[in-house]
């Protein structure tokens, strides 16, 4: 039957085999070379459930070194229960020292948000991605949209905007919004708000998104062009919070979550835990600038 | 106009299409003299074979046949339709000039068919989008062709669809909830929504009610005249022929078995089988 | 405030783990063997095999104890573990002639070479529930071992016997189509390469023995219901163990051991023409780890209709049936929905309000 040691449970440093690991560098370089496109790759299953972050584990496992220092966020907050759980994991794999402090880090992984605190040129943002398809929802079929990169036939694509907008006055889309990589890919960004989607734009840092349960990679290297879809006339804008504070520091200009309390009352807090802690410290992070933050017309 | 033999837009030479393994007899043995597109030794079936026509710019040229014919066979390989098309297909547009545009990437074919083809089906749920308004439907082709502005992109349809008399408040309705003939006049307003030299009707009246019928076709002619197109209308209805085209083949098994001047055709038919569908019309 | 004070949230996740072990255990009289789940638990065991896509009895055991019986999680908890082994050989070809067979029927032929065995199966039994099974002591447990063991005549052991398959039979005959030239044979292992669309054939039947058995049986029973195109028979049903064999470094053939299968061969007729304009037989296969004839028969019966494609079926659409029966795929994306969302719904507040606003 089974003896004791036959379970003396071992893991190997970043807890996948090297071979994986191989491959999965191979394809992020992939990735990197031909920005936006969706590189597939073998995607094994990791003990976190699928949907729950396995992509975005892929890549920070297989890239991570015992020197780096590792930030991971779920909705903006290093203290959401999944990213308690991922950051256990990591640490207990590697070994690596972990931070909350954005500007510390040297791989930062995430769940549907950028950081209010810019990014740097030693920094690798690596995004965990529900559904890598852009293109998913004018069409179902796998075949059908890996044709359509190929041959860049984005047709659907735009009039399921135009059509979004005849029928609402505005292109409907919130987070997630489709974006054109180097002027060639439509790219899923993973579902971070139209707020952070300026901040891709010729970023500093590399950012590289696994998408696990799809079984997909991509990237968007550094001083790429990003752009959000968007006619001529019809243009992307950005969450506006009509120049209301943050409750607890007073700053108009950061991403913000609503709040309901027992007594029913409303408050507004900055999103991003680290750039609220940081605020409320009267320290002075600084944030990524972007023209469609300069145009919203609210002081800090 | 006058036909300098050079100044062709569209050059098709050899044009074959056969379904399941031919041989070396396939093509010999079938056709008008057999009464068959069946290859007795091999159960291939040729669609059409060794087709070879021109056609000269804002010419009307008509393709006339019975079912098996090959008539839509030939317009579903020049509109990229159709896989496995053999023969040259010369086209003569920058930057496909000298191209046989048979053989060009699929990335090609695509931006010849936004640029420079339209098209409109029997059924319109081929060429329209029934998720999309029938402005969407427009759009899509305007977008295609490079424009990213919802304003102009707007008004265009709107233009579109008065020349096709829709009624514009249906812009941004679902054609759906159109009637037949009104959707055949969404689908021509978007096959001309991109200005093409080159335009392909394929039995777009069949199915339709008479009158509705003869109102599209009165449509057809108007925009020819204006627009200057160059068409090929595929229809096994020699009225439709007569009252649309300059030129027309006559098919029968998947051949040519007759072209010329629709006006002599049909006064004057030289093949028997041609004499036998002029003889035909009531 | 919420649950995302940071020490409230390493903190929150410390107290669930906990519970986890208290629920299981509160009421426990004393813990669960692990042979007693390989043993009495038999067909789970099977099951978790499959679905995790690892052949070891224990640990398939061991995540079913672990998992408090929930059968997806327990097969997710194997498939994460396999991820961590070494592949160090690729065996040999099975050959399921060579099975020692414990169950072999077929609903094709009345009579088959070596008889129908209808083996252990629940097929023949009425499922009244038996109350019997709440107070059985060790003593039934020897008694019942016992009067088995009795019916054995152990001076008259039939020697073991190989059969030919009802498809050979049906192959001899030149029955059965052989396969499209123009169809995708590569050997594909889907744990190694993403898969894409249209997949060829090692890569469906790949994913089919690890789907999660109740939504491949879903697909099945909707193609046999109306939604579908195809008749199916039983050709024939196996159960039984086969042998593994690997080649060593030195190029030697090597037997390291027998799994525990069941595998079917589904006979459909199709439209298909030979090159005489015939149209013979197909054949759907099932194969997977345990005892499990709903997977191999569903696995048969979706062998054949996605082979045929047809986009007003759905059982025939290689991307609906492949990518939806994944059980680990699918649980993990359905239940992300309780992971917070506020911000991407944030994003869709702000949205709709500006609707309104433009509205009025």
């Amino acid at each position: 039957m089974i003896e004791e040691n036959k379970f003396a449970t071992h893991y190997r440093f970043a807890f996948i085999d090297e071979a994986t690991k191989r491959e999965i560098r191979r394809k992020l370089l992939k990735a990197i070379a031909i920005p936006g496109y969706q590189v597939p790759y073998s995607s094994p299953e990791m003990p976190i459930a699928r949907g729950w972050g396995t992509g975005g584990l892929h890549v920070t496992l297989a890239i991570i070194g015992p020197k780096d220092i590792f930030k991971i966020i779920d909705q903006g907050s290093d203290a959401s229960v999944n990213a308690c759980n991922l950051r256990n994991f990591v640490h207990t794999m590697t070994g690596v020292e972990t931070t909350l402090d954005t500007n510390k880090a040297t791989i930062i992984q995430t769940r549907h948000r950028i950081t209010e605190e810019v990014l740097n040129k030693n920094q690798i943002f690596v995004y965990q991605v529900p559904q890598p398809e852009p293109l998913r929802s004018v069409e179902r079929y796998e075949n059908k949209t890996r044709q359509m990169h190929g041959e860049a036939d984005y047709a659907k694509m735009w009039v399921s905007l135009y059509e979004q907008y005849v029928r609402h006055g505005d292109i409907m889309l919130g987070a997630g919004y489709p974006v054109k990589v180097n002027g060639r890919y439509i790219m899923a960004p993973s579902p971070i708000p139209r707020w952070d989607i300026p901040n891709l734009n010729n970023s500093e840092a590399i950012h590289l998104f696994g998408a696990g349960r799809e079984k997909r990679l991509y990237a968007v290297p550094p001083y790429t062009k990003v752009e959000p879809l968007e006619f001529e006339d019809v243009k992307f804008h950005i969450e506006d919070f009509k120049g209301i504070p943050c409750f607890r520091t007073g700053y108009k200009k950061a991403f913000l979550d609503e709040l309901y309390y027992d007594d029913g009352s409303k408050h507004y807090v900055i999103n991003d835990s680290n750039f609220l802690d940081k605020l409320a410290n009267k320290e002075t992070p600084i944030q990524h600038e972007n023209a469609y933050l300069n145009k919203l017309d609210h002081e800090a | 106009m006058k036909h300098n033999s050079e100044n062709w837009l569209l050059k098709v030479e050899g044009l074959t299409k056969i379904y399941g393994t031919a041989n070396a007899n396939s093509i010999e043995k079938t056709g008008p003299l057999f009464d068959s597109n069946i290859c007795p030794e091999t159960n291939a079936i040729v669609a059409c074979a060794d087709i070879n026509f021109e056609l000269f710019p804002g010419e009307v040229l008509g393709i006339v046949g019975e079912s098996g014919s090959g008539k839509s066979t030939i317009v579903k390989m020049l509109y990229f339709d159709m896989e496995h098309a053999d023969g040259t297909v010369l086209f003569n547009k920058a930057p496909y000039i000298g191209k046989n545009i048979l053989k060009e990437s699929n990335q090609s074919k695509r931006a010849i068919r936004n640029h420079l083809m339209g098209m409109v089906y029997q059924n319109p749920r081929d060429g329209l989008n029934f998720k999309f308004t029938s402005g969407g439907n427009i759009a899509e082709k305007l977008i295609m062709a490079g424009n990213y502005h919802v304003g102009t992109i707007r008004d265009k349809a709107t233009n579109l669809l008065e020349k096709t008399e829709v009624p514009v408040l249906r812009l941004d309705d679902l054609p759906a909830h159109f009637s037949g003939g009104m959707q055949q006049r969404v689908q021509i307003s978007k096959a001309i929504a991109n200005h093409p030299p080159l335009l392909f009707l394929d039995e777009v009246t069949t199915g339709l009610d008479v009158s509705v019928q003869a109102k599209v076709l009165d449509l057809i002619r108007e925009l020819q005249q204006e627009l200057g197109i160059a068409m090929i209308v595929v229809s096994h209805d020699l009225s439709v022929i007569r009252m649309l085209t300059d030129r027309t083949l006559v098919m029968k098994n998947g051949r040519i078995v007759e072209q010329g001047l629709t006006d002599q055709i049909l006064q004057d038919p030289q093949h028997p089988y041609t004499q036998l569908l002029v003889s035909s019309i009531l | 405030m919420g649950y995302f004070a940071v020490k409230g949230g390493a903190d929150a996740i410390e107290n669930s783990l906990a519970l986890l072990d208290f629920y299981r255990l509160k009421e426990a009289t004393s813990p669960l063997e692990i042979n007693q789940i390989v043993s009495q638990l038999r067909i789970a065991v099977g099951k978790i095999m499959s679905e995790g896509s690892l052949y070891s009895p224990e640990y398939a055991a061991i995540a079913i104890k672990q998992a408090e019986g929930d059968l997806l999680e327990a097969a997710f908890i194997v498939r994460a573990f396999r991820t961590t082994l070494e592949r160090r050989f690729v065996s040999e070809t099975l050959n399921t002639r060579e099975m020692f067979v414990r169950r072999k029927i077929s609903a094709s032929f009345r009579e088959i070479p070596g008889g129908q065995i209808l083996g252990p199966s629940m097929d023949y039994s009425q499922r009244i529930l038996d109350v019997k099974k709440a107070i059985e002591t060790k003593e039934n447990m020897e008694d019942l071992l016992k009067t088995f063991e009795n019916k054995i005549d152990k001076e008259n052991l039939a020697a073991i016997s190989f059969h030919d398959k009802v498809i050979d039979i049906l192959n001899k005959d030149g029955l059965i189509q052989k396969a499209d030239k123009k169809e995708d044979r590569r050997l594909m292992d889907i744990t190694r390469e993403a898969i894409r669309f249209p997949a060829p054939r090692s890569a469906r039947l790949q994913m089919m023995t690890r789907s999660e058995t109740g939504a491949l049986m879903s697909m099945g029973y909707s193609s046999m219901r109306g939604f579908g195109s195809v008749h199916p028979t039983v050709g024939e049903l196996r159960y039984g163990m086969v042998p593994v064999r690997i080649k060593d470094p030195r190029g030697r053939i090597r037997y390291i051991g027998s799994v525990e299968v069941t595998e079917a061969e589904m006979i459909t007729e199709t439209k298909k023409t030979n090159d005489a304009g015939v149209a013979l037989f197909s054949i759907g296969y099932g194969l997977c780890f345990g005892q499990n004839d709903t997977k191999v028969i569903c696995m048969g019966i979706l062998d054949t209709t996605l082979r045929n494609p047809d986009p007003s079926l759905p059982a025939n659409d290689q991307e609906f049936v492949l990518y939806h029966s994944e059980g680990i795929e699918a649980m993990g994306f359905t239940n992300h929905l309780k992971l917070p969302h506020y911000v991407t719904f944030q994003s869709s507040l702000n949205n709709v309000r500006e609707a309104v606003e433009r509205n009025k």
